[in-house]
């Protein structure tokens, strides 16, 4: 994955010196990851295990060239300090903070928008490459480097699909969660278009959960602009609706937004639906054994 | 997070929407006090946090305090039953004793946030059809609804509020204006406090030519409370389920379902997923239950004397993904929470993922009634399997 994380990504850690950053940082330096900064407004000057930390994003930019952003950053300031980093030029912005209000990220998206950069979540485990390094806190064990993406809105129901097929000797291009709120960052769309044109990628695993339209959106871009094959699992046909499930974003409204009109449009869209997720390795398996692949 | 009318209506007087007058009162006589100062026929309504009240026999038309009085007395305590509670239906603790307006027309108003890719916004949905189901209203007829999606750069602008104006039959200028003074207030409130939802249904237009808002339901973000403590202090915990609240309060994020296989694991989408699994091999899910990623032997105990309160609750399966948060440490810390709240319950706990040999080995040498699987469908199978 050329564009998101890649060996030329330079990360600066947004709220480094929390027990929560200053800990992820430290798994992702040991997964490889070229941590080049942090910052913690009111900490510049000091540094976390020799990694320089600074008062602003922009300093971190221009002092070590940082062009990608991971947040681990308080619910309430968290929009500011996305936005922060946007306007301080950064293209890819990564937030693993729970809890922001959905009007915040109305007006991130303004900005992103207008800005071109990238950004994923919040409320997401990260994103991962193997080989090159991880942003978030995926576990670094469950990875293995090869030809399967995967996306996808859960955490840990994302590391047992990553856990299988490395577990059957797939390995992975880059896996991202794209987080579990209403509005987030990235989307699947505009993931899959990335993958789409990836040449290492070659099938795709893709997790959504029930609530708003995102697997809907994603089945219409498949239809016409996907080649890749992907298996997808939809989590909480069973939940009742009108409730929040946990994510902010997995919230059945107004009749709308259950899994098993998401499986349907999915398998509409020549997608492999797999309602067992512990069979979602064996598809993956399935469909690289066609193609000659495995 | 859900409110009553009565304190939405409060918040929408704050906002200059109109609203009728009125006041809550939680005993007869009280209401009897609000029906004499309104000195006119007055609506007495049951205050609950769903709708179908009128149906369900939770609203009365009192001509007089004393019928007010009797009108309360009748709906205070009943256990209200609409198609939007369950069939034990809800208590009603608060009733609104308002006015009654003349009503020429009755119209709908409501706003969301429209969480689909490159549309991110405030959005208004209006329509002539009001005073009745608005789902019913957009599937049936869905060009009687106007929508207005409201650009965040900008905010809301005179021309939206025309548009929906026009739209609702409210042509007259003066008319128009008065309901460009509503939306504005409504989407001024929506954005300050960050709501999730309102409606207006019916936004009445009354034969004097006013426009008021005879209902009203607001709903906000659960990510927004943490700054806005007034709406935080708005929450009624009688209105949920009270095994709901326990959980709230004790920081476990726990949803009670009908079933009677609990069930305990670490991130939403797994919860799910577990949820999922159990309905799949025959049993009935009696929870969703996420334990987060900080599944210490404080956090499992909570969540196990949570569940084991659930008088339903037959079998309880665990399902953790350890990534940092290492198996042997939560297979202590189960078999901790069991051994302190003296867990009587058959459990299947599936572990997997960092130190998991060792996690399996602690807890089939703990001699406690646990049964060990690996496979996520192993372990549903097996669990429906220990209650039948």
């Amino acid at each position: 994955m050329a564009i998101l994380l890649d060996k030329n990504s330079r990360v600066v850690v947004q709220g480094i010196t929390g027990s929560e950053g200053t800990f992820h940082t430290r798994e992702s330096v040991k997964f490889g990851t070229k941590v080049v900064a942090g910052v913690t407004p009111g900490k510049g000057g000091l540094d976390v295990d020799g990694i320089p930390v600074y008062n602003r994003v922009a300093d971190a930019v221009e002092k070590q060239g940082a062009n990608v952003a991971a947040l681990y950053t308080p619910a309430a300031f968290s929009a500011d300090a996305i936005i922060e980093s946007i306007e301080a030029g950064i293209g890819l912005v990564v937030c693993m903070t729970e809890g922001i209000p959905v009007t915040d990220m109305i007006k991130v998206k303004q900005v992103l928008k207008v800005s071109g950069a990238r950004m994923i979540g919040c409320n997401c485990p990260g994103i991962t490459t193997p080989g090159v390094g991880k942003i978030g806190f995926m576990p670094s064990f469950i990875h293995k480097k090869g030809n399967v993406g995967v996306i996808s809105r859960s955490g840990t129901l994302t590391y047992e699909a990553i856990w299988q097929l490395t577990n059957l000797g797939i390995g992975q291009t880059t896996s991202i969660g794209i987080g579990g709120d209403p509005i987030p960052g990235s989307g699947f769309v505009d993931l899959l278009a990335l993958y789409e044109k990836d040449p290492d990628t070659v099938a795709l695993v893709m997790i959504g959960e029930i609530g708003g339209t995102a697997e809907e959106e994603a089945a219409e871009f498949i239809k016409s602009n996907l080649t890749k094959p992907v298996v997808s699992f939809i989590a909480g046909r069973t939940a009742p609706p009108g409730r929040r499930m946990g994510h902010a974003g997995a919230i059945i409204s107004g009749g709308k937004g259950t899994a098993d009109e998401k499986f349907k449009a999915l398998e509409a869209a020549g997608v492999i639906v797999e309602k067992n997720p512990a069979e979602i390795g064996k598809r993956i398996q399935e469909i690289l054994a066609k193609k000659g692949k495995q | 997070m859900k409110i009553h009318e009565y304190q939405a209506k409060s918040l929408l007087r704050a906002y200059n929407v109109p609203v009728p007058n009125g006041d809550v009162a939680d005993t007869p006589e009280k209401a009897r006090e609000i029906a004499t100062s309104l000195n006119k026929v007055s609506i007495v309504k049951a205050q609950i946090h769903a709708g179908g009240r009128g149906k369900g026999g939770g609203v009365k038309i009192a001509k007089t305090p004393d019928d007010a009085f009797n009108a309360a007395k009748v709906i205070l305590g009943m256990q209200l039953v609409t198609h939007q509670t369950g069939p034990e239906g809800i208590k009603v603790q608060k009733v609104l004793v308002e006015e009654t307006s003349n009503i020429k027309k009755e119209l709908y108003l409501g706003m969301v946030v429209d969480r689909a890719r490159d549309k991110e916004c405030v959005v208004f949905m209006a329509s002539e059809a009001g005073g009745m189901d608005i789902e019913e209203v957009a599937k049936n007829t869905p060009e009687k609804i106007i929508k207005c999606a409201v650009p965040p750069a900008v905010g809301f602008s005179p021309f939206e509020a025309r548009k929906l104006a026009y739209g609702l039959g409210l042509g007259d200028k003066a008319l128009s204006a008065q309901f460009a003074n509503i939306a504005k207030g409504l989407y001024q409130l929506f954005v300050d406090k960050d709501a999730s939802l309102v409606e207006i249904n019916p936004l009445v237009l009354t034969a004097e030519g006013n426009l008021i808002a005879v209902d009203a339901k607001i709903n906000f973000d659960d990510d927004g409370l943490f700054r806005h403590p007034d709406i935080k202090e708005l929450r009624d915990e009688n209105e949920e389920d009270p095994l709901e609240v326990i959980a709230k309060n004790a920081g476990v994020n726990y949803i009670k379902l009908d079933g009677n296989i609990a069930c305990m694991v670490n991130g939403a989408g797994l919860a799910m997923t577990t949820m999922d699994l159990i309905k799949m091999a025959g049993g009935e899910p009696a929870n969703f239950l996420d334990v987060g990623g900080g599944a210490n032997p404080d956090q499992i105990e909570k969540a196990f004397k949570i569940l084991t309160a659930d008088p339903n609750v037959k079998a309880i399966l665990v399902n953790i993904f350890g990534g940092i948060l290492r198996c042997d440490r939560v297979a202590n810390g189960i078999i901790q929470a069991a051994k302190n709240i003296d867990m009587k319950l058959p459990m299947v706990i599936r572990l997997q993922g960092t130190n998991v040999e060792e996690g399996k080995k602690l807890l089939k040498e703990s001699g406690l009634k646990f049964t060990v699987a690996d496979g996520l469908y192993e372990a549903a199978e097996k669990v429906v399997a220990l209650i039948k």
